[in-house]
């Protein structure tokens, strides 16, 4: 029985940590098949950390707060695609300026918000959480956002593969030339897929602030959006792979935990480090064979778009 | 009436040097706006943010510390990037090396070496150079992009710190708080100008300009480095070894960004901390960009992010603003100059009604 419960809580706490990395992953995923990079994924999930938790905490729905939250990802993310899409600007360097700038401008619309204590998500559901046995609770913390990530990569993979706007999202990423010349908008699908990822990126973010930690303070995201980033490249841009990846991931974040919580004399900064040098390894493990990674890329990724005809 | 943007023949040279004064214009309105929602007269922060920093011989020496570690990490980052090598990672490379020399002054402070200070900065540059080493070896032998390497390695870095401070390098009569004991008096760097904090490492920075300048304009390496980023395909014909350029730029530019974190901590503060960067690393990027690449131009544009800096703490201090929207001014600068940039490759043609028509149903 005591197992059951050990077992139990290290699932629930690893679905709960690969959840901010599905769900960002994914938008990043769909924006990057599209040919767009956008290195601003943390920019974008620290805006809807921030703007997610206080439209919560001012209306008392966390509803509006997760809708806000999208909508400010996708807001930002309009930022970069005007500047990258339409004005054909670099996407790396536009990417790193989304990050920047979210980093800041997250910190200034939260600064009166630090610090104020909010009901999780769950507890807000099943107010009976604490009254339950063991397994229950650990099962009630799975609120619907993780339902929702464990969907995510079915209902992605669904897309890209099995529908007809998939196929035309991965022709736009490939060879945008030959998708214009089928008369397909090659910018508008690009706006939408990097409108989409900005939006998940706002909802992970929000995720973290309201349901992980759940609070607001300045870069609370913490470089998830960066590992979200790699864990693309590391899936070589296919659903199931970045799947596992992010569960792997959140198993290695709750591995801190579980080393301070079994009383491992190591430090917690050290131990903090876990998460980023595991990126480090994952990165260096699939980018070693350069031709794969190149053959799996969207052949026309980073690349801007300008129609001469 | 629609507009278009049509592709230049040849990118415009007039618009390198005038989108930056573009931006930085754009800004100021931006800030305005950014002002006037938060409830503050704009004119009066505009006047905090960009003229009272100026206007004392405190303020104008303050500016020089703060530009001094952006020069330094931004030179690094635009070698870089003339050949296509992103480190995102300064800020990881100058806490390492600020760890690295502060090491150095905590363990041999004290006893009035002649050699303490020299070795301080050789530690500080070879911590710095160590920490991009690892991209640099990732990139070269593993094909790992620095951009994610660099960047995942600043966070490690920054945990490093928090351990040291935290646990074996901890003051004992700190008050059990997380800092490292205060430099002896001979481990910290001699003033330039005295009843200021403006330290030595201004100078560093200040030569580093000329010395960037004939590396990249002068020298056999700088010529490998623009043509490895500007033609890959020219470099590869002509014999320049990739990696080659990869391991320079890294190891330049981390020995510049470990040269300015260990000023900041030998200098200014005279201790490790959990916190010794305001995010110097991270702003360099816009100050390579904003500099246009070019370390002539990074001089003028770490001094404007300098001000930006000092103007934030006015701001903090005078008008209550949180330190955040410097932040935020910070990426809305980037965003401008990088918007404004699209008219060096592009200009914008008017095109009539009719031919609008008769475009869209082609």
């Amino acid at each position: 029985m005591h197992e059951l419960e050990i077992a139990v809580a290290i699932l629930v706490a690893t679905l709960r940590a690969a959840t901010p990395l599905v769900l960002a992953g994914f938008g990043e995923l769909i924006a990057e098949r599209s040919g767009v990079l956008n290195l601003g994924v943390e920019g974008m999930m620290l805006m809807g950390a921030s703007v997610g938790f206080i439209g919560t905490v001012a209306t008392g729905s966390p509803i509006i707060g997760l809708l806000l939250a999208m909508l400010a990802g996708a807001a930002l993310a309009m930022v970069f695609g005007v500047l990258t899409l339409s004005l054909m600007a670099n996407q790396v360097a536009t990417g790193l300026a989304l990050t920047i700038f979210g980093v800041g401008f997250s910190a200034l619309v939260g600064v009166k918000w630090i610090g104020i204590p909010l009901e999780g998500i769950a507890t807000d559901i099943w107010p009976s959480l604490s009254s339950s046995s063991p397994i229950v609770q650990q099962l009630m913390l799975l609120d619907p956002i993780v339902w929702l990530a464990v969907l995510v990569p079915f209902l992605i993979h669904r897309f890209i593969y099995r529908t007809r706007a998939g196929l035309v999202l991965r022709a736009v990423g490939e060879s945008h030339d030959v998708a214009h010349a089928l008369g397909y908008s090659v910018l508008k699908i690009r706006y939408l897929a990097v409108a989409f990822g900005g939006a998940m990126s706002g909802l992970a973010g929000a995720y973290l602030s309201l349901a992980y930690t759940p609070m607001w303070s300045e870069n609370m995201v913490a470089g998830r959006g960066w590992i979200a980033l790699a864990l693309v490249v590391f899936s070589t841009w296919k659903p199931a792979w970045l799947a596992l990846g992010s569960l792997l991931f959140g198993f290695v974040t709750i591995a801190q935990f579980q080393a301070e919580a079994l009383g491992l004399a190591l430090s917690p900064h050290l131990l903090a480090m876990l998460p980023y040098l595991a990126t480090i390894v994952v990165l260096v493990l699939i980018s070693r064979d350069a031709t794969r990674l190149k053959l799996n890329a969207p052949a026309a990724l980073g690349r801007p778009f300008h129609a001469t005809a | 009436m629609r507009y278009r943007l049509e592709a230049r023949a040849r990118p415009a040279q007039a618009m390198v040097w005038l989108s930056p004064v573009l931006a930085a214009a754009l800004s100021v309105i931006g800030i305005s706006v950014l002002f006037a929602v938060l409830g503050r007269n704009p004119v009066q922060a505009l006047d905090v943010l960009f003229i009272q920093p100026l206007e004392t011989l405190d303020g104008l020496a303050e500016l020089a510390l703060k530009a001094t570690p952006l020069l330094l990490c931004a030179i690094g980052i635009a070698i870089g990037c003339r050949a296509e090598v992103w480190n995102i990672g300064a800020e990881g490379q100058f806490t390492v090396g600020a760890i690295a020399g502060g090491g150095v002054a905590l363990t041999f402070g004290g006893h009035d070496y002649w050699w303490l200070q020299p070795a301080m900065l050789l530690a500080g540059i070879g911590g710095g150079m160590a920490w991009a080493a690892i991209p640099a070896l990732l990139k070269t032998k593993f094909n790992a992009h620095e951009i994610l390497t660099t960047l995942m390695l600043t966070y490690v870095a920054i945990q490093l710190l928090g351990y040291v401070v935290h646990g074996p390098w901890k003051d004992p009569e700190g008050y059990s708080f997380p800092q490292t004991k205060q430099f002896a008096p001979d481990a910290m760097l001699p003033m330039l100008i005295d009843e200021t904090r403006l330290h030595i490492g201004a100078m560093f920075a200040l030569a580093s300009v000329p010395l960037a300048a004939l590396l990249l304009g002068r020298s056999m390496m700088g010529f490998r480095i623009r043509t490895v980023g500007a033609a890959p395909a020219a470099a590869r014909y002509a014999g320049f070894s990739r990696n080659t350029v990869v391991w320079v730029c890294l190891l330049l530019s981390g020995g510049l960004a470990g040269l300015a974190g260990i000023f900041e901590v030998a200098g200014p503060d005279g201790q490790l901390t959990p916190v010794i960067s305001p995010g110097y690393g991270f702003a360099a990027i816009i100050v390579a960009f904003l500099g246009r690449l070019n370390p002539f131009g990074i001089l003028f544009s770490s001094l404007l992010m300098a001000l930006l800096y000092l103007g934030g703490e006015g701001l903090q201090v005078s008008m209550q603003l949180p330190i955040a929207v410097t932040g935020t001014i910070q990426g809305m600068l980037l965003f401008f100059l990088l918007a404004a940039d699209v008219f060096i490759n592009y200009r914008v043609r008017r095109v009539p009604a009719r031919a609008a028509r008769a475009l869209t149903h082609a």
